[in-house]
């Protein structure tokens, strides 16, 4: 699964990213070595949504590079990063309303050669159920829940050695906040790689293995889930959060 | 009431043709957000080439095939040589680059194939009728029918159950959510030129064997149709397109005739007066596309 190598699987050396004249992001260096779970939390408008953008291809960066797997794919375009096996799970989901649950699925696993598509679509079935249920229903009907799940299912049907997600809990009630926490959980008990963009700050650190506070574009802080909750200098971040 | 079944047969026929362009023209809307413009040209390319096939003796039915193959061919090296360029673009340069198009492509016939008009001989059956009891019907009409109800089916074949035909109806909801999926930019987009050509193609045959002539602007008053139709039918709706192009040609078939002949001549503006209505009270036409199906 790691590719053998030893060394981080993504490797990202002082990005930055520019919305127009305003730097969105600025020199973010950080990690992903294989294995890990680890979180990017920090206020609204810190930069999280620019960063992951940036690194799945969306946004190009005004400097700074990214290697995935020893390898620069600074700049590459999501479509080329995708194959490479990095995947995102945008902000907002963006399902594709008019097409059916299957042919969302159908759309993630269009890299994966087509033999292997029914079976990956079955192990989606199986770690999401209500999908199999809901398989010929528009994806624009779901409910917010569902529609988490199929997003995060449609980008895992791609085989992805990173699953970065973008607030995967932004909008869903308390108890579905839950289910997408469990989900991180069993992804990571897979051995999956994770990278995720949460503020909810004080549920990620939980279950992440280490994490990075993003203020005003810039990393101000990284270490354990535990280490970072218990940073006085950082206690204004997770109160309003946590309730 | 056998004029009026002839008469509907008749819209239909030409409505076929509308609705096989406007669905060419819609499924580039939907994927690129590029109204096209330069779509008649499809068909201007295609007209010279059935006269020069016809200077050298090649039957209609060679020419067919020919005809389809040539305008896949010319849409996607419109595509390369104009569109790739302004993808992504605002929707009014995207415009003007097909108004660009349409005008060099027209420019470069003019200076260096003719001004004048070619003319090619029509197919002999193309006026024969045939007396179907209620109505008697030009061969022609059918013909059109029914080959656009099976290249229509296919289409929707293509669309439906085919990968790319998923990733292009997924590309034209949100194109960055499907390059994120893996969605090649280039196949999709080159794709739907393809697909947009053989249908330009197919419309071109009829129109050609119609219009038995070839001259710079031949794709002009094609074009018009088709982006009325797919006007009509709701800019990119796929449905829509082919309901709009449809109706087009019935009301156009239904105008001529029911109008008194004093008037017959101002057809077209009939036409427009009831497309200025449809507009004031569905401005989005026949179909409404959504929300999602806009971003």
């Amino acid at each position: 699964m790691s590719g053998g190598s030893a060394g981080p699987l993504l490797d990202v050396d002082g990005l930055t990213t520019n919305y127009g004249s305003i730097s969105a992001l600025r020199a973010a260096t950080l990690q992903v070595r294989p294995g890990e779970v680890v979180g990017l939390v920090g206020p609204n408008g810190a930069g999280k949504t620019t960063l992951v953008s940036t690194l799945a291809g969306l946004l190009s960066p005004a400097a700074g590079a990214v290697r995935f797997d020893g390898a620069d794919v600074t700049g590459f375009s999501p479509d080329t990063l995708l194959r490479r096996g990095l995947a995102l799970v945008p902000e907002h989901r963006r399902l594709f309303p008019d097409l059916t649950v299957n042919e969302n699925l159908k759309i993630g696993g269009i890299t994966v050669p087509a033999r292997d598509r029914a079976a990956l679509i079955d192990e989606m079935v199986e770690l999401f159920p209500v999908l199999g249920a809901k398989h010929d229903v528009s994806a624009g009907y779901l409910s917010g829940g569902e529609a988490q799940q199929l997003a995060i299912a449609r980008a895992l049907m791609s085989r992805p050695r990173l699953l970065m997600m973008d607030e995967p809990s932004l909008g869903l009630a308390p108890v579905l906040v839950d289910v997408v926490f469990d989900l991180i959980v069993r992804l990571r008990e897979q051995g999956r790689t994770l990278l995720v963009v949460e503020q909810n700050a004080t549920r990620m650190l939980g279950v992440a293995d280490r994490a990075y506070v993003l203020r005003s574009g810039e990393i101000v802080a990284e270490g354990t889930g535990q280490a970072l909750l218990a940073d006085e200098s950082l206690f204004d971040m997770f109160v309003g959060k946590h309730s | 009431m056998s004029g009026l079944l002839q008469n509907l047969v008749d819209g239909l026929g030409q409505g076929s043709i509308y609705a096989l362009l406007a669905l060419g023209i819609a499924v580039i809307f939907g994927v690129m957000h590029l109204l096209n413009f330069a779509h008649g040209e499809l068909i201007t390319v295609g007209a010279y080439v059935t006269y020069f096939c016809f200077t050298r003796g090649i039957s209609w039915y060679w020419i067919a095939p020919i005809l389809v193959i040539t305008a896949v061919l010319t849409s996607l090296l419109i595509e390369q040589v104009a569109f790739r360029w302004v993808r992504g673009a605002s929707d009014s340069t995207l415009l003007l680059t097909s108004f660009g198009v349409h005008f060099v492509v027209e420019a470069l016939f003019l200076m260096y194939v003719s001004a004048s008009v070619k003319t090619f001989a029509r197919p002999g059956w193309i006026a024969n009728t045939v007396d179907l009891g209620v109505a008697r019907v030009e061969v022609v009409d059918i013909a059109v029918i029914s080959i656009t109800i099976v290249v229509l089916l296919i289409t929707a074949g293509i669309l439906q159950r085919t990968m790319f035909g998923i990733a292009l109806r997924a590309a034209a909801t949100d194109f960055d959510a499907a390059r994120l999926m893996g969605v090649r930019s280039n196949n999709v987009i080159r794709g739907a030129f393809a697909l947009s050509g053989a249908l330009a193609g197919i419309a071109a045959i009829f129109w050609l064997m119609r219009a038995g002539q070839a001259t710079p602007g031949a794709g002009l008053t094609p074009m018009l149709k088709g982006v009325l139709a797919a006007l009509i039918g709701g800019l990119g709706s796929l449905r829509g397109a082919v309901i709009g192009g449809l109706a087009l040609g019935v009301a156009e078939v239904m105008l001529q005739s029911q109008l008194p002949s004093g008037i017959a001549g101002l057809t077209d503006a009939f036409v427009f007066l009831l497309i200025a209505m449809l507009f004031i009270f569905r401005p989005q036409g026949i179909i409404n596309v959504g929300h999602a199906e806009r971003v």
